[in-house]
């Protein structure tokens, strides 16, 4: 069986996978990194978003042989290691963006990405342009696209006419 | 101290106590939890809509490696079938049809996605190879898929049980009386419609772990449910025979529900008894591929109807006929949905003199049809707001005012409506003029002439609804078919040093019960939110429960923690009063402080609870130690939230796309505990609605393939589809339960299609238009612009 070494949250693993072993098999099933989601089997539904060397990427779209030698986060490593919540977790709990809370990570590891590839800021048009690749069943959306534009100002370090509106 | 601060009880929008977890990937979903030594189980299906299973070759598939074992229909045929949770009556007396829903198929598959097989295998790609190697030889018969096609003369049918493919044909209402309201109408509008079958597709897919101790003899599921405990009645009694001493079922973490997980599945028995079997863990979770053909769906109705006014417009009376699709089986709530959550609805907001409804509900060959967000009642409320105002339109009345006219009155609740429910209090004026207002209504022309000037058609559609949930009283339901008690159970445990644990037959999938269930305490008995946790999901902790759908958590839940907190504070009282040396009956109570009225000699709480489980300073001859006490809620009638929503769309002419860019929903659904969780309620439920107004539809082909198979093809609204869903309150209290809550959960999904819909109607005014079906896509919209474009060229 192949082998693939990865670092995943900044740890570094080795592990044996079959051929067809995804990524996401590979963090949850092999890892035990089960935070990252399986919502759909035609990479529609944007729960297993998890960012590779920096990107986002749906680990059900990657075979885990794809990830070797990579770097990747996902909602685990997300926050500090003295548990202090990334921006994009701490707007989402803020704003009530999440219900059931299964597509949340994948919303938040795709949300970031979406903020970082933006540096000028998104508007609320944008940013429901950039959230197509997942899908919420929940909320409708409301409170997700309102945490995402609270964050961006955060991670930006600036505040723009939007987060003060959605207050 | 008397207050808790900051203020964390009824009606502050408190942050989810759940949320941190799920942000850190610390939820616990079933499939993410990993038994040691679980083997997995796939599950081949029928790839025929009906067809005769004349043999099943497993000999190849046993040899694959790793697998475990392979089971037919003819190692589960000894297993009790799926039951169904409701028995309704014909027109006769005579008790529905109720066909054997078998485990796994017993020589016929009846839908596309049937259970014809199991391997269990050491790893799941195993068990998928090995399904593969199975040899099933089909006689395929002809499908019947749609409602039409099952009743017509000579159809195919489906089971032995159910002649003619009929389940039952129900009535309500006195024909006679509304014949008579008919005769003498000045006018009578007639509407036929059908409500779209839709998958409910809650993000996280079906998944079972079941496990077996045989030392103990203790079965356990793992089971992505709504209902825990209804699922260990209905497999453990019905299906496996298993004394509920000995299982034990667990819903944990479970990604969204909207009825598709209240249904006892045969995948939660089939892991459950093989793990029994093979004395091993067995996990299965479903590909949402198989989540399509497996899960329950929702609506699928085909309804005439008739509404007779005289000439001042108002109703006279309605006459409805309405076939229903069970799919394939009975699930758990399905023969319910269209009699007892539909046509009792029937009257609405509206003071309707007389209505007589008919109903047949008809097997076909499609997956079972259960519960989904409103049940039946998104049905009722789509069937008459599009009926009153097609009214309108004919009678040349405004759509308000004809609402208007109409309404019951504020001062008549409590109100009887000729189809059994009595409406114990609401205000449609006042939601109505909220909404009006809040919406610009007044304004619209302005939009409408600024959008056709961008060469768009802009339209504004309202709904004025009431919906019927917090179910429900067991007696009622009891003579109405349900075969179990629809109360609610709630143990509230203090702790010797005060902080508090509650334990809830309700299930939360999503509506945050950990934070607003512990906000009802910190209200009551003063406990700061950090210190009360709220368990639910697991029959080994919870003493029993009913679980959570029809908006009931709160509304029957939330009754059963008050009333388990009364007793708390009664017995608390007691042992305050034994403490401050005082009589019970001067001992006031108010947010954790125990006084003696009119002095200043306290206790708190957490003084009292410690000296009921260090009882040296005790009044032991009366008093058992301890401080925990546990309430059944039965209600005493349905809740009736109700309101307006206001919806406006923008189409546009060259591709038909009807695009929703202002939404107004003003709802009345009681007293609210935190406002931020009841808007996230409404506008998830709202997205749903405007999804199926626009958007869902589940389409079986005439061999009963399904067609909307996938998250490719079945389209559900993305954050692009909708727009900022501006949500409001005014409140009546309901009458009858101690928190005076309606529930918030369905209301999104009940009141919003007809206002979408009366929308897209509107819009397309010129064009002639009657009425759209939905969903109202691209193409349908397309056709009726270039219809109407040609028509009006030609004349």
């Amino acid at each position: 069986m192949p082998q693939v070494t990865l670092t995943v949250n900044g740890k570094n693993s080795t592990v044996e996978v079959e051929g067809r072993t995804l990524l996401v098999e590979l963090l949850r099933e092999k890892l035990r990194l089960t935070g990252t989601h399986v919502g759909c089997d035609t990479s529609q539904c944007g729960a297993c978003v998890v960012h590779v060397d920096g990107e986002s990427v749906k680990a059900c779209t990657l075979l885990a042989v794809q990830v070797d030698g990579c770097q990747v986060l996902t909602i685990e490593g997300l926050a500090a290691a003295d548990g202090t919540l990334h921006p994009m977790q701490e707007a989402f709990r803020e704003y009530h963006a999440l219900q059931c809370g299964f597509c949340t990570p994948g919303m938040v590891m795709s949300a970031i990405d979406l903020v970082h590839k933006h540096p000028e800021g998104m508007s609320e048009r944008e940013i429901r342009e950039g959230l197509e690749g997942n899908l919420c069943r929940c909320t409708g959306y409301h409170n997700i696209v309102k945490a995402i534009a609270a964050a961006q100002d955060v991670m930006h370090g600036k505040r723009s006419e939007l987060a003060r509106a959605a207050e | 101290m008397n207050v808790v601060a900051p203020f964390e009880g009824i009606g502050a929008s408190v942050r989810r106590k759940e949320d941190l977890r799920f942000l850190s990937g610390r939820g616990q979903y079933t499939d993410d939890i990993a038994r040691p030594g679980q083997a997995h189980a796939y599950i081949l299906r029928s790839p025929h809509a009906h067809a005769r299973i004349l043999k099943v070759d497993t000999a190849a598939a046993r040899a694959m490696p790793g697998v475990v074992a392979v089971y037919t229909g003819e190692d589960t045929k000894g297993l009790g079938g799926i039951p169904c949770g409701w028995q309704l009556h014909n027109k006769d007396g005579s008790p529905m049809a109720e066909p054997r829903h078998p485990v796994l198929a017993e020589g016929k598959a009846r839908h596309v996605g049937d259970p014809v097989a199991v391997v269990v295998a050491e790893t799941r790609a195993q068990a998928k190879d090995a399904a593969e190697a199975i040899e099933v030889e089909y006689e395929v018969l002809p499908a019947v898929p749609t409602l039409r096609e099952a009743l017509a003369p000579g159809a195919a049918q489906l089971h032995d049980a159910a002649p003619g493919n009929l389940c039952y044909d129900w009535h309500i209402g006195d024909k006679a009386v509304t014949d008579a309201a008919f005769a003498q109408a000045h006018k009578v509008v007639r509407f036929e419609t059908t409500n779209n079958r839709l998958v409910p597709n809650a993000m996280e897919p079906r998944a079972a772990i079941g496990d077996y101790d045989p030392t103990t003899g203790e079965h356990t599921l793992w089971t992505t449910s709504q209902n825990p405990h209804v699922i260990r009645l209905l497999m453990g009694a019905f299906v496996l025979n298993i004394p509920e001493s000995r299982l034990r079922v667990v819903a944990p973490d479970v990604g969204g529900g909207f009825g598709s997980k209240i249904y006892h599945y045969a995948e939660e028995a089939i892991v459950t008894w093989a793990a029994s079997k093979l004395h091993r863990p067995v996990k299965w979770t479903a590909d949402r591929s198989e989540a399509f053909i497996s899960d329950a769906h929702g609506r699928d109705h085909v309804t005439t109807c008739e509404l007779a006014l005289d000439e001042t417009g108002k109703f006279l009376g309605l006459r409805v006929d309405t076939l229903a699709n069970m799919g394939a089986y009975l699930s758990t709530f399905a023969p319910c949905v269209p009699t007892y959550l539909y046509a009792t609805l029937l009257s609405g907001v509206y003071a309707m003199p007389t209505i007589y409804a008919e109903v047949k509900a008809v097997f076909t060959s499609t997956v079972a049809v259960d519960a989904y967000r409103g049940a039946g009642r998104p049905e009722a409320t789509y069937l008459l707001e599009r009926l009153v105002d097609v009214a309108a339109a004919e009678t040349g009345m405004d759509r308000v005012e004809i609402r208007r006219r109409n309404f019951i009155p504020t001062d008549a609740f409590p109100y009887q409506t000729p189809v059994a429910l009595q409406y114990d209090s609401g205000d449609y004026f006042s939601t109505l003029d909220a909404a009006l207002e809040t919406a610009g209504w007044a304004d619209f022309e302005a939009r409408r002439a600024e959008a056709a000037k961008q060469g768009k058609l802009r339209g504004i559609g309202i709904s004025t609804y009431v919906e019927a949930c917090g179910i429900a009283p067991s007696a009622v339901v009891g003579s109405l078919g349900a075969r179990a008690g629809l109360y609610e159970v709630g143990t509230i445990r203090v702790h010797p040093t005060g902080s508090v644990t509650v334990l809830t037959g309700a299930h939360s999938h999503g509506q945050g019960h950990e934070t607003t269930f512990a906000q009802l305490v910190a209200d009551r008995l003063g406990v700061p939110l950090s210190q009360v946790d709220v368990v639910h999901g697991d029959t080994a902790k919870v003493p029993f429960g009913m679980g959570t759908y029809g908006s009931r958590s709160l509304a029957v839940g939330g009754s059963a923690m008050v009333k388990a907190m009364d007793k708390v504070v009664d017995k608390a009282k007691k042992i305050a009063a034994h403490l401050l040396e005082a009589s019970v009956q001067d001992i006031e109570f108010e947010r954790g402080t125990f006084r003696v009225a009119g002095t200043d000699r306290t206790k708190a709480l957490a003084e009292v609870s410690l000296a009921a489980y260090v009882p040296h300073n005790y009044p032991i001859e009366e008093l058992e130690p301890g401080l925990e006490e546990t309430a059944f809620y039965d209600p005493k009638n349905f809740t009736y939230p109700g309101g307006c929503h206001i919806c406006e769309v923008e189409i546009e002419r060259d591709t038909g796309k009807a695009q929703v860019v202002n939404f107004t929903a003003v709802d009345d659904v009681g007293r609210v505990i935190n406002p931020m969780i009841v808007e996230g309620q409404v506008q998830g439920g709202v997205a749903q609605g405007i999804g199926q107004a626009l958007m869902e539809e589940a389409v079986y082909d005439e061999a009963g393939q399904l067609l909307s198979g996938s998250m490719m093809d079945y389209s559900m609204p993305r954050a692009e589809d909708l727009p900022m869903v501006g949500v409001a309150n005014h409140v009546t209290l309901c009458t009858h339960n101690p928190l005076g809550v309606k529930g918030c959960g369905e209301v999104g999904a009940i009141g919003s299609p007809p206002a979408v819909m009366n929308a897209v109607v509107d819009a397309l005014r010129e064009f002639g238009v009657r009425h759209v079906e939905m969903p109202a896509t691209p193409a349908k919209i397309w056709n009726i612009i270039n219809a109407g474009a040609q028509r009006m060229a030609a004349e």
